[in-house]
């Protein structure tokens, strides 16, 4: 699960991250950043003989080239899908640089290793390649500048790069980057230790709020999502899948889809070996002359399924075992103090059960990909966040070796998680083969709702011992839930410690004792990760059980949540399994300080603690994820009849240096929206084993008059190294919004979604 | 046979049932890929058009529907990309991820063309059956808000 990643250089002392390599070519300067071979890299630190080793692997990758009319292009290398890192990343190179942005060309890079990682999830495209990318454009500016320098007889020290010029500012001269790309060609490349970097008060595009480079082409309909890409004589394709997870094909009569005008090819598709990873499901495609076409032949196969093992999942059974399970002891992830004893001493106890059902991620373009195999390759277009791992599922599925297939990334309808996972593209590229065409296949809605990798179904139960003013003393947290890594191992039935690490074994209290305990469940559906992971369920039960024990004790929520943060300090995890998000602690330690800034600044935003009317009400929660603070404060209008309405939110977040603020402010607003979602409605159940959810009907996702009508935005201006962004400002929400919902009903909300739950009051 | 006409242009279609979406006919057989699949079942709006001006759900609205009259799309909204709904959504860089914003700007072009300064309310009315899964609703309101301040 956790990929080996650029950051194991990353502590290394003697190690930069970023090697770089002038070349000549036709075209102009090349500035290759070597980083070191991904999959030959292990987890955690390096010894030097390791690092050697790696260094073997290095490929030359070019991020940055520069052409003779002075034309400046930069690789983006990781997948756009909404949050404008298409953008923001390049953004940096060019601050270095001293590029023109307005003129710069973006070029999206193919699935390539070269690269690194392109495995745009986790929130850590800024976090992993800042400093790569600040490099590329150092040492790039480093080399004009000494071109420069030597055709003037100046110091290269004297000169600064501007607006893809070269400026001499004493004595008023300028080059054009285009006039000196052949004279920088030659040159050596710098040291990276020698590099110098923009200072805060120079930057004119990093820090600034700057438009995505896509916008014109979103706006007039011509940007190319992977639902849009073409080639001469593409065909359409859809695909009917078990309703089981699990099952496949008995028996299937095609002649009814057959004679229908426009189809020309009925294919089936075997069902994946071995555990599920990212392989195609398997089922009955059908190849039309257009999708709709193809739609409605596929509801025209009669076919007859043997469901498999999972035929018998009941969702809401398995959701009641959560329960129980974590009523019984389980796996220890950490344990501070003495529980025990701390319980048998408590005045009060109080204890809550937690629950958080299976999520689709529905992002707006469904899964869809399209793929040319010829000549015994294959080349693919897909809206992936992983094009690297897609290259790897084709090889796997075709029994291709890697040379032979290429995938190309479009733009991305969304993704949140869901097109990490390549199965789709699977799809097109078996299609493509069997039919010699180029074949594009479309997931309709039902079978985007339907076949997902869902977000884990998870049961958190709480218990705290408290003292006679109703202060905790002890703090026992169990979770149930399948484990991502039963899509990749069959046998992994139990919460690892990459998940409880999300929110549960991390939790900042200032509480003598606490245990964390993880108990077993093993999964009937195909799990996978959705925006913010198992920050979602956990952040819900932590900070919903704070509520519940400040009100308790008869205290202001706000007040007994910054008491329960404690002192200013770096969270000891010492004895803790903890994966920190794969970023050492040494470099990202968990600072209580900015997790109660940001609180502070919430609740001072929203007027915390001002009247309002029953029915109306403010909720507070902070989480830290993907290295980065945040706090959410929901303001919540319940009209008696139950109806939940969103009117503001306050969303703070201090996510270290903010490359481009207005998209850190978007996602902000956009993860609220996304948490809307998630609480009022959001619920995929299982009955029979087969999904009772199909479309936007009975999966809702918050619409206009639902999502909050405003969120404000607070970031806490930081030089910090870079957390994440995308996925931070969801696992406040629900818990802020239930905690709003109790401040203005006096009714708790233990279990999402809200849908279904009487909310009424008088 | 049918005959429409799609962004002023004349278009005749002669090779598809009658009874195919004009979404289908739009992106598979004429090419026009910025009217975007959603739902298939007009609950999400992503496929949002204008059938004689006024905003249709294309996943659901037949090809015979539209014969003989006028289908306007994202690509026709204006010839440069200037609709003020258009530069509206600029100014407040509405978009993400973008796949939902073709049909958001349809939907509000067709009620700023009825209601030259909506409220809040006739915005949600008229909006809410536009999903954005980005959430970007907040300024979505507001760009509306703005065009129609520019088309006074």
């Amino acid at each position: 699960m956790i990929t080996p990643t650029i950051k194991n250089l990353s502590t290394q002392g003697s190690s930069r991250r970023v090697f770089m390599q002038g070349l000549l070519s036709a075209s102009g300067l090349l500035l290759a950043a070597r980083v070191p071979g991904m999959s030959a890299l292990p987890l955690g630190d390096m010894s030097e003989g390791d690092f050697a080793s790696a260094l073997a692997d290095f490929r030359p990758n070019v991020f940055l080239s520069i052409d003779n009319a002075g034309k400046v292009t930069i690789v983006a290398h990781r997948s756009e899908m909404g949050t404008g890192i298409r953008t923001s990343l390049p953004m940096v190179v060019a601050e270095e640089l001293g590029a023109d942005w307005e003129s710069v060309r973006l070029e999206q890079a193919l699935g390539d290793a070269k690269y690194g990682s392109q495995n745009t999830d986790g929130s850590r495209s800024i976090r992993r390649f800042y400093s790569v990318m600040r490099d590329a454009g150092a040492s790039a500016r480093a080399m004009l500048e000494q071109a420069a320098a030597a055709r003037w007889g100046v110091e290269a020290s004297e000169c600064d790069c501007r607006d893809s010029k070269v400026l001499h500012p004493d004595s008023e001269r300028a080059i054009g980057f285009g006039e000196l790309v052949e004279e920088a060609g030659k040159l050596a490349v710098p040291a990276s230790d020698s590099l110098r970097y923009r200072a805060a008060a120079e930057r004119r595009y990093v820090g600034q709020e700057t438009k995505i480079y896509d916008l014109e082409g979103i706006l007039d309909g011509s940007a190319v999502f992977g639902m849009d890409v073409r080639i001469p004589g593409t065909k359409h394709a859809a695909v009917a899948r078990c309703p089981v997870v699990g099952g496949k094909v008995k028996s299937v009569d095609s002649k009814a889809a057959m004679a229908i005008r426009g189809v020309e090819k009925v294919v089936q598709i075997p069902v994946y070996k071995g555990h599920y990873a990212f392989q195609p499901l398997g089922g009955v495609a059908v190849i039309a002359n257009n999708t709709w076409t193809a739609i409605q032949a596929v509801n025209a196969l009669k076919i007859e399924w043997d469901l498999g093992p999972n035929a018998d999942y009941d969702s809401a059974a398995y959701g009641k075992a959560l329960v129980a399970a974590t009523h019984e002891p389980g796996q220890v992830f950490r344990d501070v103090g003495d529980i025990e004893p701390a319980f048998e001493a408590a005045s009060k106890e109080l204890s809550a059960d937690y629950e958080a059902p299976h999520l689709a991620h529905a992002p707006m373009e469904p899964p869809c990909a399209l793929a040319l195999f010829k000549d015994g390759a294959v080349e693919a277009w897909a809206p992936t966040q992983n094009p690297q791992s897609t290259q790897e599922v084709l090889t796997q599925v075709l029994g291709l070796a890697a040379d032979k297939v290429k995938v190309n990334v479009t733009l991305l309808g969304g993704g949140f998680g869901r097109k990490s996972k390549s199965d789709f593209v699977a799809e097109a590229a078996l299609l493509s083969k069997e039919l010699g065409a180029p074949v594009h296949v479309t997931w309709t809605r039902e079978d985007d709702i339907r076949h997902d990798f869902y977000h884990t179904v998870t049961a958190v139960h709480m218990k705290a011992a408290m003292d006679e003013e109703g202060k905790p003393t002890a703090l026992l947290t169990r979770a149930s839930f399948p484990p991502i890594n039963s899509t990749f191992d069959p046998s992994a039935d139990a919460p690892s410690s990459f998940e409880i690490g999300m929110g549960l074994s991390d939790q900042p209290w200032a509480i003598p004792n606490i245990r964390v305990e993880g108990c077993k469940a093993a999964a009937r559906t195909r799990i996978g990760w959705l925006r913010s992971v198992s920050h979602i369920p956990h952040a819900f039960a932590v900070n919903s059980f704070v509520d519940e024990l400040a009100w308790a004790a008869k205290t202001d929520p706000y007040e007994f949540l910054m008491a329960l943060l404690g002192e200013d300090r770096m969270l000891d995890l010492s004895g803790v399994e903890y994966s920190n998000h794969s970023e050492p602690m040494s470099r990202y330690p968990f600072d209580l300080k900015r997790l109660k800034a940001v609180t502070k600044i919430a609740a001072e935003r929203s007027g915390w603690g001002r009247e309002l009317p029953k029915g109306k009400g403010l909720g507070i929660a902070c989480h830290r994820s993907f290295l980065s603070y945040q706090a959410t404060v929901v303001e919540v209008d319940v009209s008696q009849r139950g109806v939940v309405r969103l009117p503001k939110v306050w969303s703070v977040i201090d996510c270290g240096l903010a490359v481009n603020p207005d998209r850190v402010r978007s996602q902000m607003e956009g993860a609220a929206a996304f948490g809307a979602s998630l609480t009022l409605g959001g619920a995929v159940t299982m009955q029979n084993g087969a999904v009772q959810q199909s479309n936007f009907h009975d999966y809702p996702i918050a619409r206009m008059d639902e999502a909050p009508r405003e969120v404000d935005v607070h970031i806490v201006p930081s030089e910090d190294l870079p957390g994440g962004v995308g996925e931070v400002g969801v696992p406040p929400f629900a818990p802020a919004m239930c905690n709003a919902i109790y401040a203005a009903t006096g009714k708790r909300v233990r279990k999402l979604p809200l849908s279904g739950q009487d909310l009424r009051w008088e | 046979m049918t005959t429409l006409r799609i962004n002023g242009r004349q278009v005749t279609v002669d090779d598809l049932d009658p009874s195919t979406p004009l979404l289908w006919v739009l992106r598979d057989r004429l090419g026009m890929t910025g009217t975007k699949f959603g739902c298939g079942m007009s609950l999400c709006g992503a496929c949002t058009i204008h059938l004689n001006g006024t905003a249709v759900r294309s996943c659901v609205t037949p090809l015979a529907a539209a014969a003989d009259k006028d289908v306007t799309t994202i690509e026709g909204l204006s010839e440069q990309g200037d609709h003020p709904v258009q530069k509206a959504w600029a100014e407040c860089d509405v978009p993400q991820c973008g796949y939902c914003q073709p049909g958001q700007m349809m939907s509000a072009a067709a009620l700023l063309a009825r209601k030259k300064r909506p409220s809040d309310q006739d915005i949600d009315s008229a909006m809410r059956g536009n999903i954005c899964r980005c959430g970007t609703y907040q300024r979505i309101r507001k760009a509306i808000h703005s065009a129609a301040e520019e088309m006074k």
